[in-house]
């Protein structure tokens, strides 16, 4: 048997969800392409037949703006960097089959805990407020996760319904928090107050400058907390016991508890990363970009973050690169709208929607075929 | 002469690169009961899957009564004539026996008008192949062995002249299997055609006319069963001389090592699964236990392998009590005090599926600390324990890389087997050792449990085929009902003997 090269152990651990003896490049990367490829296609017919616009420009439009400039990376990245941990959040959640919905609540409760971070502490430095808001973030996140978790693994209730109806209490509890908590004195506004200067993230344009980044774009440090979350993520399956109990969990609850693995410790400890996870998404959005607590930072980032593992394959370089790829729908859907006023608001959602379709729901649409090609391929050279 | 019910002219399947059944020929003449034998994965479910029209054959033809046909699809079968009862019984539990019958077949939308008939028909059926069931009871009510005539009488009403019962004993009792087998002489007499697949030599010698043996895809022999024997049958399967007697010593057994007393479980449902059971075991003995499959068997082994929590009762393991109910009651606490746990189904809790096989290796001994190293496990050193366990038992292939669903059942089982008995624990707790295992494995598996036990070891052995308890046990207690019906030494008992225990009939000792 050769020694698995660096690359095959970097990948360890994409589901395979077939025997079908396809190359791992063709199952991780060939396959997510030509999904999307179709989705492209798809969204190519419906801005041609039902807009009638051009859809060759507007894919390029799209992509420009994404990819054309550095203003555009700055905010590809940015929300690329939001979708990073909602999906990771996702993605942990995954591996021991539960179904976290709730990374929108979590994430948007986690901002009180970047709001108390900032507010309360007169801090010297950005970088020790980074790690109270980092600690505090994931300390809300995990929180808002726990009374779902616990509800799953103690009395059986459905973890994708309870954490349903935690992102609406969630959505009235901060309207609450933002009329009466974080306030901001004689306005009308609701938002916290802005946070002081010294816990303001440096900027791309800051650190990255000679990358042509200016400050005119909210990406920040927080990418690399992202990173570093992903590879974070990448031990913890599959390099820890923990990560071992959790996906054999995941995989036969019934071989768990025969191992001595406990189903109620797997479930509430997974659902904490998870919410954890989707916590740390409000450094970017609240410290990181608003710089105060406002309503609805979090923007649907929570449930992009499903479509994002789903892609990924709840594969932490998987989630990169599927939080990219929506990262860029983001920024591109925005430009378009914006060149293109034909195409509404509404459409870019569209676009977003067909690429969820094709590289989550139909994926073995494109699978199937792809494993006979390389069946046939195989046999003919053998 | 008469066209045979059956021909099948040179069928092949593959599956990728896996040629699950080769240029395979089989004729089976009107009104024989024809058995098919082979070891797991040897392509007789592919076959059997072809001709029912499950899956597609890539080359050959199938002839029906002297007609080629075609058989795309199981209503294609079902129009031929030919009707399958299935290892596992695809009935509606809360349904009644008429409700099942008709399941597919009603006449209009309606059901009362097709209940009816169907009941008239059913009663004309029961009578004529004597297969008494009450057509109105409710499937859940019903034994085993009744289920699995419903499942006949579905295949008969939808006027089945050829019939392909799977593995169709693996759940009945002794007596139960007696009755199916008087009913499928029955069957025959009345012309209708019978495939048995089955695993069991015994049944093979006591009621086929032919009998196919298939080895990795091919048929490799066809022959009157009068003309044969199991030694011959045995060694057409495995392609080598096979002992199918266990080789033992007398046991010797030392000080108590497992002492059950009073042991209750009731499930989450309520219902008591076992009922105060008291027993013994003791070093460098194996007690088998023997009952048919929902008896509480099931229940003891988890009880002790702490999978469950038990009601009431105490367990000592060496005079030392053990927890079952508190924190120290689960499985790694079990491990941690030395006892091994072979469970009763490996594919749904001995192993992950789709975990490579050094990671099954670790599974549930992930805590050693040899498997550990700083905060992260030491994927080398469990894949190098995996590969040394794979080459001294016998795993096939010896690849730690490779998922567990990937090897066959044999395999898969020795992989826990390896697991569970190589760190050579003071009570192993076995269920089904064997269950859809080939006999190469076997008689593998038996050797290891005889070489633990006669290393001083305990062995609670828990399984539903009587040759390997009678084969195994130095002392034999029958389940039934969550009780121990009786207690027997293998030199003084025998199946029938066995199997009146098996069905709750206490008699005394040396009634045959």
């Amino acid at each position: 048997m050769a020694e698995s090269t660096y690359i095959e152990r970097l990948f360890q651990g994409f589901e395979r969800r077939t025997s079908g003896g396809m190359p791992l490049w063709a199952d991780v990367i060939l396959i997510p392409l030509v999904s999307v490829a179709l989705a492209l296609f798809a969204s190519g017919l419906v801005v041609y037949f039902i807009i009638g616009e051009n859809p060759f420009r507007a894919m390029s439009i799209m992509v420009n703006g994404a990819f054309g400039s550095a203003y555009g990376w700055g905010y590809t990245l940015f929300y690329t960097t939001n979708f990073i941990f909602t999906g990771l959040a996702v993605a942990v959640a995954f591996h021991a089959r539960l179904f976290n919905i709730g990374g929108e609540g979590q994430a948007y409760v986690a901002g009180i805990g970047a709001a108390i971070a900032c507010l309360l502490i007169p801090w010297p430095h950005w970088s020790l407020a980074l790690i109270a808001v980092t600690f505090l973030t994931g300390l809300f996140g995990a929180g808002w996760a726990a009374i779902p978790a616990y509800l799953q693994a103690k009395r059986g209730s459905h973890i994708v319904i309870t954490t349903i109806m935690f992102n609406f209490i969630a959505a009235s509890l901060m309207i609450y928090v933002l009329n009466n908590i974080f306030t901001i004195p004689g306005s009308a506004e609701t938002a916290s107050v802005r946070f002081p200067e010294a816990t303001h993230l440096p900027n791309a344009g800051a650190f990255a400058g000679f990358l042509g980044f200016r400050s005119s774009t909210p990406l920040n440090v927080s990418f690399f907390i992202a990173l570093l979350a992903a590879v974070g993520v990448w031990l913890l399956i599959w390099r820890t016991r923990l990560g071992y109990e959790i996906r054999a969990f995941g995989h036969s609850e019934t071989a768990a508890v025969y191992a001595g693995i406990s189903p109620v410790k797997i479930t509430m400890i997974a659902m904490l990363i998870s919410g954890g996870l989707s916590g740390l998404m409000a450094i970017n959005a609240v410290q990181g970009e608003s710089e105060q607590l406002r309503l609805d930072f979090v923007a649907g980032a929570g449930f992009v973050g499903i479509a994002v593992a789903l892609m990924g394959r709840s594969h932490p370089i998987g989630v990169c690169f599927a939080a990219l790829l929506f990262g860029m729908l983001y920024q591109g859907g925005a430009e378009l709208a914006f060149e293109m006023p034909a195409v509404s608001r509404e459409m870019i959602l569209v676009i977003q929607a067909l690429v969820i379709l094709f590289t989550g729901a139909l994926d073995n649409m494109v699978r199937m075929p792809m494993e006979k090609l390389f069946m046939s391929m195989r046999r003919g050279a053998s | 002469m008469t066209a045979p019910a059956i021909e099948l002219k040179g069928i092949s399947k593959a599956f990728g690169p896996v040629q699950a059944n080769k240029d395979i020929s089989l004729s089976v003449a009107k009104g024989a009961i024809h058995g098919i034998v082979g070891e797991n994965g040897a392509g007789k479910s592919t076959l059997m899957s072809i001709l029912y029209g499950f899956y597609k054959a890539d080359a050959g033809e199938i002839w029906i009564n002297g007609k080629q046909t075609n058989i795309p699809d199981s209503q294609a079968a079902i129009r031929a004539g030919i009707g399958m009862v299935h290892q596992h019984f695809k009935l509606v539990e809360n349904f009644t026996v008429v409700e099942n019958v008709i399941l597919g077949a009603e006449d209009g939308a309606m059901l009362r008008p097709s209940i009816s008939k169907a009941r008239k028909v059913l009663i004309d059926l029961e009578k004529e192949y004597g297969l008494e069931v009450d057509p109105d009871a409710v499937i859940e009510d019903l034994s085993v062995g009744h289920q699995q005539r419903v499942e006949i009488l579905k295949q008969l009403y939808r006027e089945a002249d050829i019939l392909i019962l799977d593995e169709p004993t693996g759940v009945l009792t002794p007596s139960e299997a007696d009755q199916l087998f008087r009913i499928l002489g029955r069957l025959k007499e009345e012309g209708k055609t019978i495939i048995l697949i089955t695993h069991k030599l015994r049944e093979i010698m006591d009621i086929t006319d032919t009998v196919s043996v298939m080895r990795r895809g091919e048929m490799t022999a066809t022959v009157k069963t009068a003309e044969t024997s199991p030694a011959q049958i045995a060694e057409l399967m495995v392609g080598r001389k096979v002992l199918l007697q266990v080789d033992k010593d007398p046991a010797n057994p030392g000080d108590v090592v497992l002492d059950v007393q009073n042991l209750r479980v009731v499930d989450p449902t309520g219902v008591e699964r076992v009922k105060s059971i008291s027993f013994q075991i003791r070093a460098g003995e194996i007690l088998g236990i023997a009952g048919v499959a929902g008896n509480g068997q099931t229940e003891l082994l988890e009880v002790l392998g702490g999978m469950i929590p038990a009601q009431g009762g105490t367990v000592t393991l060496h005079g030392e009590q053990i927890d079952l109910t508190g924190r120290e009651s689960d499985g790694q606490s079990r491990r941690r005090r030395g006892i091994g746990h072979v469970p009763e189904d490996r594919q749904v809790e001995g192993l992950i599926m789709p975990y490579e096989a050094w990671e099954n290796v670790a599974f549930g001994y992930h805590y050693d600390v040899k498997y550990q190293s700083g905060p992260l496990m030491n994927n080398a050193a469990i894949k190098a324990d995996c590969a040394e366990k794979m080459e001294r038992y016998d795993v096939r292939p010896p690849n730690p890389r490779l998922p567990a669903r990937n090897f066959s059942g044999g395999n898969q089982q020795k992989i826990v087997v390896a697991r569970e008995m190589d760190r050579q624990p003071e009570l192993l707790l076995i269920g089904q050792p064997t269950r859809g295992v080939d006999i190469g494995a076997i008689e593998f598996i038996h050797k290891q449990i005889i070489a633990l036990r006669d290393a001083g070891k305990a062995v609670l052995l828990v399984s539903v085929e009587l040759d390997e308890i009678m084969g195994l046990s130095d002392r034999i207690a029958v389940m039934f009902d969550g009780v121990i019906s009786g207690e027997r030494l293998p030199s003084e008992t025998n199946e029938g003997d066995l199997g009146l225990l098996m069905a709750g009939v206490n008699e005394t000792k040396g009634a045959a």
